[in-house]
């Protein structure tokens, strides 16, 4: 061969996109944030039956080291602008996961203190439906959160300022 | 001259530490506590008003979401008081099965108390340890009433269905697993230096204080103070069960820890007594016209079919008059107030939720603490803000 390899094996060559896209994907940091009756499954989720960490997810307490919120649980009028703030000081890329009927719609709490859903104040990239959902569907969901950061197309790129980030639909 | 001055620090809404969505103003002496303002209503849902809207049986499974921890407790208040209102005799073994699952509930929730407050202190191991044991529960839970927490089991007059086929030998495997799990946690915790130097001291209320506001369950209990619903106001043939209300002495949240695992073992107690006086029986009253008939009766016979219809559509009347019930629930006396203008929705319905009543003395616990101290005492409280706001 005419070109010299002085690394042997230990290289293997990949598209931008795709090796950027499987580190984000392989490690989802979400906010510890509970808010109501999801948080228990969600902590049901990361305990010991479930476990998340096998998906490299991690539980972050600050907003500065996290990519991904949950929001588990009722979303109140009250609790909307806090919500905002951390959601504003968590760094790019980050997604949210509206977990329960509460984050999704507002559920069966239809009165004039509860946010009728967060996709009214944030955007929202998984909705897992249940009350609460089970931790076999939050399992399945940030599954499918991990699939949808896989078909991001440009995410580097954008972040350094050549183009503009965009995601295949679903 | 030297001038004071105190520093306020803000705690939550967002704090891993808070159990949901508290938000406390601490004011601060240095590292010192001198006053803490709890700020509630981050989960405020509107409970008590949707009820007014709902029929008696429609209210049953918001009473789920207040106190998630503990969801049959809140449900078998709830029943209890409607029942009371209606003068309603409920089934032997709708009773004993109540029992069993309210203290399967308590087990449940003591389980989470016991996971998060050792995880706030510093002790990843027993919030994995407690969870898994807690799976084991929720699964009897899914299999009794399809859903792992928000259960929504019992129904005014006693139960929703039966038992599922194979139910004691699923209680029956927790009693006979569930003393080793304590003895793993006591071993991990009791004698643990981290542990008693961070809980031996801290959170000090006297029993006169504590009764002064209004505290009650295990944190009354760990004052030193000898009271127990279920053994002073006993309720759903709680009489019937010999069981042993453990007290603190020292006031602290060491011996609100300790109250609780020795609640834990009664619990498992309680649960075989009952488990063994189960026998087969009715688990839903005969009265038409509250309770929901068999669906053989629906689909084969006019009564049946007409009952149905009537409480499906418009549900049942309770007669004019006002009631409370309170059950001991796992984090202390849950009372509920109902006042029936005689129609088939409550009028006015109030929660008594033990949670809100116990962090009214969080001031009176941390005063003088350190400001590290004040997660194990938020932690030994064991308050759930669904409770709390409602």
């Amino acid at each position: 061969m005419g070109v010299d390899n002085p690394l042997g094996d230990n290289i293997i060559t990949a598209s931008l996109d795709g090796l950027v896209n499987w580190a984000r994907k392989s490690s989802i940091w979400p906010m510890t944030f509970g808010l109501a009756c999801c948080a228990i499954e969600m902590m049901a989720t990361g305990a010991s039956t479930h476990d998340l960490d096998r998906f490299g997810i991690i539980f972050r307490a600050s907003p500065r080291q996290s990519d991904c919120i949950i929001i588990a649980g009722t979303v109140t009028k009250k609790m909307l602008p806090v919500i905002k703030t951390v959601y504003e000081q968590m760094p790019e890329p980050k997604w949210v996961v509206a977990m329960g009927a509460c984050a999704c719609s507002g559920g069966i709490f239809d009165t004039y203190s509860v946010v009728q859903g967060i996709d009214e104040a944030l955007p929202v990239d998984v909705y897992i439906p249940g009350c609460p959902p089970r931790p076999e569907a939050l399992l399945y969901g940030l599954i499918k959160l991990q699939e949808k950061i896989g078909r991001e197309r440009n995410s580097f790129g954008s972040t350094i300022g050549l183009g503009e980030r965009f995601d295949s639909a679903a | 001259m030297a001038q004071k001055e105190t520093m306020t620090v803000n705690m939550g809404p967002q704090h891993p530490s808070t159990h949901g969505v508290l938000r406390l103003i601490i004011e601060l002496d240095g590292e010192i506590i001198e006053k803490i303002t709890p700020h509630i209503g981050y989960l405020h849902r509107g409970i008590e008003k949707l009820s007014e809207h709902r029929t008696y049986h429609q209210t049953l499974p918001l009473t789920d979401r207040m106190d998630y921890l503990a969801p049959m407790s809140n449900n078998l208040g709830y029943v209890l008081a409607v029942e009371k209102l209606l003068g309603l005799e409920v089934p032997e073994r709708a009773q004993t099965v109540r029992v069993i699952t309210a203290e399967l509930t308590r087990l449940k929730s003591h389980l989470v108390w016991l996971a998060c407050h050792a995880l706030d202190i510093g002790a990843m191991t027993v919030f994995l340890y407690c969870f898994r044991e807690r799976e084991k529960v929720m699964s009897i839970y899914e299999k009794l009433s399809g859903a792992r927490m928000t259960s929504n089991y019992y129904r005014v007059g006693g139960l929703s269905a039966d038992v599922y086929a194979g139910f004691e030998k699923d209680v029956q495997e927790i009693l006979d697993t569930f003393p080793a799990h304590f003895d793993t946690y006591e071993g991990l915790l009791t004698k643990n230096t981290i542990w008693l130097q961070r809980t031996i001291g801290n959170g000090v209320i006297s029993a006169e204080d504590a009764i002064d506001a209004g505290i009650t369950g295990p944190a009354l209990r760990g004052s030193g103070v000898d009271w127990d619903l279920r053994r002073d106001n006993p309720y759903s043939g709680y009489d019937k069960y010999d069981f042993k209300v453990p007290v603190g002495e020292k006031c602290d949240t060491y011996d609100r820890y300790k109250v609780r695992l020795v609640e834990m073992r009664e619990a498992v107690k309680i649960i075989d007594q009952a488990l063994k006086s189960l026998k087969p029986g009715p688990v839903l009253a005969a009265e038409p016209q509250v309770c929901y008939p068999p669906k053989e009766n629906v689909y084969n016979s006019i009564e049946g079919l007409i009952h149905h219809f009537k409480l499906a559509s418009e549900g049942f009347a309770v007669p004019e008059g006002e009631v409370y019930q309170s059950v001991e629930a796992p984090k202390g006396e849950l009372g509920y107030y109902i006042v029936s203008d005689g129609s088939t929705k409550p009028y006015r319905m109030r929660v008594r939720p033990p949670s809100f009543v116990n962090l009214s003395a969080i001031e009176r616990m941390a005063k003088g603490a350190m400001i590290a101290d004040l997660v194990a005492v938020i932690g030994t409280l064991d308050i759930v803000l669904g409770e709390i706001d409602r």
